[in-house]
């Protein structure tokens, strides 16, 4: 392939202290797709979305978005991020409007005024993942899904390619799970690139087109069908093969 | 009517009324903003240990014959430092570490004191003294309260967004470091400006209590800034007239009427637990109707 990749990650190493979180991670992304990061608890998912993002230094090895170094990419604004549930505080006084609007703040001046072309941007990326009629809601009075989408509206409004979402489907219902599914698919077909994290392997075959199972370095990487299987499984989740992770597998097999 | 006008003009008439309220309300705005972010924080505690860690550079700008805000400032920073040192080169948690290094602080303040022979009276530093205030203390009040204001203001939806969402302000290229840097240097110059209108033990109160009492009436952050101030400008206007006419603290009664509103707002709020139990008392009444 020709086309530069959104994400390349190279030989990285990060360590906690003695703790090594991540050990030589060899990753690239290509753009357009819906790609899943699969591990679990303490595979290192949180710490190698942290080093996309620039919150952890690696001590060796690198990261390249969009064939640059991040710093730019970032400043650009061509990388958004979608927070795992747990590190939001759903009390905080803003509404839904106010954190899409927070997407524009990178192209605004000191005060961060909105001007008529970032409140329509606002507006096109509410209407875009269904929540204008909410938008004036506090951001802690909507479902588990609906928070998950004013985030997704969050980095539309900021006009990212790359999106990074963290554990999206963590306390979603069923039918919302669909949705963002639906959502995240129709985005990637329009050319941008999306990174999910998630340990819940039942919902990956329907939203990848392709995944990484992590275990501290890339076990195996591509099509679910093929990295979906006992032999990478089990050596990534530590000789634990969780039940549900074969269904897909099987009835792949069957069909 | 004539009598409610002269209860209000009668302490006006007076300097040092007049100075205690500009300092008053200096003080009262500029903590009741910046107690908007120390609320959603939860930063409350490090409110609480600058304003005692400034004691030995009030201290020691007296000896030097510096403004005592350069010294309170310098020892303030000094002390955020080294929490945030601590933090981050030990095992120790933050609630230790902020409260070993301003209750340090504080003990070399009070030792200073009482062996550094000067007119420093620690009852004023400790409790306030508003209505001794000169007019180059109101000058450097004022000053410093315009100054923290106004940054806070301009920044606020910055602020906002690194008090939401520190990764998001990294992912575009915003420094949350930064940001974090503003609100800790608006936090020392903010109790300076208190100190003397309520003193050191109570500065903690103005710079939490307005925020927390917005936070229970509101969903919005706009909302939330002009309730706080609301509420302490009132508070402070109270303080004043309190310790006009039943001569009680100043500072003391500033921070009982910012209380008094907090308690109302918990009691009667839109999230009080009483509303709350009365709601579920009628729908249980209109379930059995």
């Amino acid at each position: 392939m020709t086309t530069t990749p959104a994400l390349r990650i190279h030989d990285v190493h990060v360590r906690y202290g003695r703790a090594p979180a991540l050990e030589g991670v060899e990753l690239e992304i290509a753009p357009g797709r819906v790609h899943g990061l699969i591990g679990m608890n303490g595979s290192g998912k949180s710490t190698l979305f942290k080093a996309v993002m620039g919150l952890v230094r690696p001590q060796r090895g690198a990261v390249e978005l969009f064939g640059a170094p991040p710093e730019a990419a970032r400043r650009a604004g061509r990388v958004a991020y979608a927070p795992q549930s747990e590190d939001v505080d759903w009390q905080f006084p803003v509404s839904v409007r106010d954190v899409v609007a927070m997407g524009r703040y990178g192209r605004l001046g000191v005060q961060r005024r909105l001007r008529d072309e970032d409140r329509a941007a606002v507006a096109a990326a509410l209407e875009r993942v269904e929540l204008t009629d909410l938008a004036d809601r506090q951001i802690g009075a909507l479902s588990g899904g609906q928070r998950k989408r004013a985030f997704v509206a969050r980095g539309l409004a900021q006009g990212a390619e790359l999106l990074l979402l963290d554990e999206p489907f963590a306390g979603v219902d069923k039918r919302s799970e669909a949705t963002i599914t639906a959502l995240l698919r129709e985005l990637a077909a329009e050319g941008r690139t999306i990174l999910v994290s998630t340990h819940d392997l039942v919902a990956v075959p329907a939203l990848c087109d392709e995944v990484a199972l992590l275990n501290r370095r890339v076990v195996i990487q591509g099509p679910p069908t093929h990295a979906l299987r006992p032999g990478p499984l089990a050596e990534a989740f530590g000789g634990f093969v969780p039940a549900e992770a074969l269904i897909p597998i099987e009835s792949g097999a069957a069909a | 009517m004539t009598d409610v006008v002269t209860w209000i003009a009668d302490p006006l008439e007076y300097a040092f009324i007049q100075r205690a309220l500009i300092v008053a309300l200096a003080c009262g705005i500029a903590c009741a903003v910046l107690s908007c972010w120390l609320t959603l924080l939860g930063w409350s505690l490090m409110g609480d240990a600058v304003s005692h860690a400034v004691l030995p550079g009030v201290v020691l700008s007296y000896v030097a014959g510096l403004p005592f805000a350069i010294g309170a400032f310098l020892f303030g920073s000094a002390a955020v430092a080294m929490i945030g040192g601590l933090n981050r080169t030990s095992r120790v948690k933050e609630d230790a570490a902020i409260g070993i290094v301003f209750t340090g602080l504080f003990a070399v303040g009070l030792v200073l004191v009482s062996v550094i022979p000067s007119e420093i009276d620690l009852f004023h530093i400790l409790f306030g003294n508003v209505l001794g205030v000169s007019d180059g203390d109101i000058a450097q009040a004022v000053g410093l309260g315009i100054v923290v204001i106004a940054v806070l203001l301009l920044r606020r939806r910055d602020l906002v967004l690194y008090a939401f969402d520190p990764t998001h302000a990294h992912a575009i290229g915003i420094s949350p470091r930064r940001l974090e840097a503003l609100l800790l240097g608006a936090l020392a110059l903010t109790v300076i400006v208190a100190l003397q209108a309520v003193g050191i033990v109570l500065v903690v109160a103005m710079l939490i209590t307005p925020g927390a009492t917005a936070y229970l009436l509101t969903d919005r952050f706009d909302r939330m800034l002009a309730i706080a101030v609301g509420g302490s400008v009132l508070a402070c206007v109270a303080g004043v007239y309190a310790s006009y006419y039943a001569d009680a603290s100043t500072g003391g009664a500033i921070v009982c009427v910012l209380t008094l509103q907090f308690l109302a707002a918990y009691a009667l709020g839109p999230r009080s637990p009483l509303r709350r139990r009365l709601g579920e008392r009628a729908e249980a009444a209109a379930a059995t109707a």
